[in-house]
C-alpha cells in the first residue's frame, strides 16, 4: 500500500503499525515523538496497535529545545 | 501622534507598503513585544523588532554574555563579554533605534514571575533553550490569553509555531509534557549552526509584526520545520481537534503553572 510519511510517498507492507513505521523510519528518540495520522494525533500508548491504511498521511513532530 | 520627518524617512520602506502604511507603522510604534531569552533566537528577533520601530520591547534573561554565545547571538559583541545579556541587548536596540523603549528583566522565567512579566505585552516570543521554560511560557500564555511564537533550534534544524488564543493548538497540544532531562539534546550538547537563530528568530519577529499589524496569515494550526542541510521548509498542518489538551482543552487538568526540573543548559 502507499502512504505519505513527512510529505514523501512510500510503498509499505499491508498491516504496518505506527510503531513499525517509527522503527522503519529510524525515528530519533521514538519514545518522545509526536505522531499525527491524517491530521489527528495518535497516542503513544496505541503506537503498537494502530494499523495504517492505504493513503494515510503520517507526520512526525519532534521536540526541539534549543534557542538561546 | 504625528510622525517626525526623521521617522517618515526611517520607516519609509514600511510606510510605502500597502499592508503597513502610516497607520500600520503607528501600530508598530504602539506595539509591545516581550522576548524571553536574549540568545540565538531572541537576538535577531529583538533586532528586527527594534529596527521596525516596535515601540516597547521587553527582554528577559538572567545570564551574562559569554564567548561561546557570540557565534550566533548577534545582538551581543566581543566588548559585551561579562555584561548582563539584557543590558547588552538593550544597548544594541537603543543604538539601532531611539524610538524604542527597551525594558530589561534580568531574571529567568518561573511560575511566580511569568504572568506578571507577560501581562503588559501584546505578543510574546519564546527564545528559550529548555523545555521547562517552553512549557511554562505556553501554559502562561494560554492562561493569560496571550499570543506567542514558539521556536526551537538544534544542529541544522529549526521549528516554529504561533499560538493565538482560540485559533488553533497550543504547544502542549502537540508535545504534551516536557521530555525527561537529557533525553532530547540541548544546543550545548548537540551544537547549532549560528545562522539558524537568524532564520527562525527572524520568522518569530515576522509573526509578531504581522500580529501587531493584523495582516496576513499567522502560523497558527501549523508547525513550520526547517532543515538547512536538505534546504527544506515544511509547513505541517496540526490536528484541529485539541479539545483534550491538558491546558487549552475543554476540561483542562493543568490550571496552575508548573516549574519543571531545569535541564542542563546553563550558559548556552
Amino acid at each position: 500500500m502507499k502512504i505519505v510519511v513527512a510529505g514523501e510517498k512510500k510503498e509499505v507492507a499491508e498491516g504496518l503499525t505506527v510503531a513499525a513505521l517509527i522503527e522503519q523510519e529510524k525515528v530519533e528518540t521514538p519514545e518522545y515523538v509526536t505522531v499525527s495520522v491524517n491530521e489527528e494525533f495518535v497516542d503513544q500508548g496505541v503506537f503498537e496497535s494502530r494499523v495504517l491504511n492505504d493513503g494515510d498521511e503520517i507526520e512526525f513532530l519532534y521536540f526541539m529545545g534549543g534557542g538561546r | 501622534m504625528a510622525f517626525s520627518n526623521e521617522q517618515l524617512e526611517r520607516y519609509s520602506r514600511h510606510i510605502i507598503l500597502k499592508e503597513v502604511g502610516a497607520k500600520g507603522q503607528k501600530k508598530l510604534l504602539n506595539g509591545k513585544v516581550l522576548i524571553i531569552g536574549a540568545g540565538g533566537l531572541g537576538a535577531p528577533a529583538a533586532m528586527y523588532l527594534a529596527a521596525a520601530g516596535v515601540g516597547t520591547i521587553g527582554i528577559v534573561d538572567a545570564d551574562e554574555v559569554e564567548l561561546s554565545n557570540l557565534q550566533r547571538q548577534i545582538i551581543h559583541a566581543t566588548e559585551d563579554l561579562g555584561k548582563a545579556k539584557v543590558q547588552s541587548a538593550r544597548e544594541t536596540m537603543e543604538r539601532m533605534n531611539p524610538d524604542v523603549t527597551v525594558n530589561p528583566y534580568r531574571v529567568f522565567v518561573d511560575s511566580h514571575n511569568i504572568l506578571k512579566l507577560i501581562e503588559d505585552y501584546d505578543f510574546i516570543i519564546d527564545g528559550t533553550d529548555n523545555f521547562p521554560a517552553k512549557f511554562l511560557i505556553n501554559d502562561a500564555c494560554v492562561m493569560a490569553k496571550k499570543p506567542f511564537s514558539h521556536a526551537g533550534i538544534i544542529r541544522f534544524k529549526g521549528q516554529l509555531m504561533t499560538y493565538v488564543p482560540g485559533q488553533g493548538p497550543c504547544y502542549r497540544c502537540v508535545f504534551k509534557n516536557p521530555p525527561p532531562k537529557d533525553v532530547v539534546p540541548t544546543c550545548k550538547q548537540a551544537g547549532v549552526i549560528g545562522a539558524m537563530g537568524g532564520v527562525i528568530g527572524s520568522l518569530q519577529a515576522m509573526e509578531a509584526i504581522k500580529y501587531i499589524l493584523g495582516v496576513g496569515d499567522l502560523l497558527t494550526g501549523y508547525l513550520l520545520t526547517y532543515d538547512a542541510l536538505k534546504m527544506e521548509f515544511r509547513k505541517i498542518k496540526l490536528p484541529e481537534n485539541t479539545s483534550g489538551c491538558a491546558v487549552c482543552g475543554d476540561y483542562p487538568t493543568i490550571t496552575e503553572l508548573i516549574d519543571y526540573e531545569q535541564a542542563e543548559c546553563e550558559g548556552i
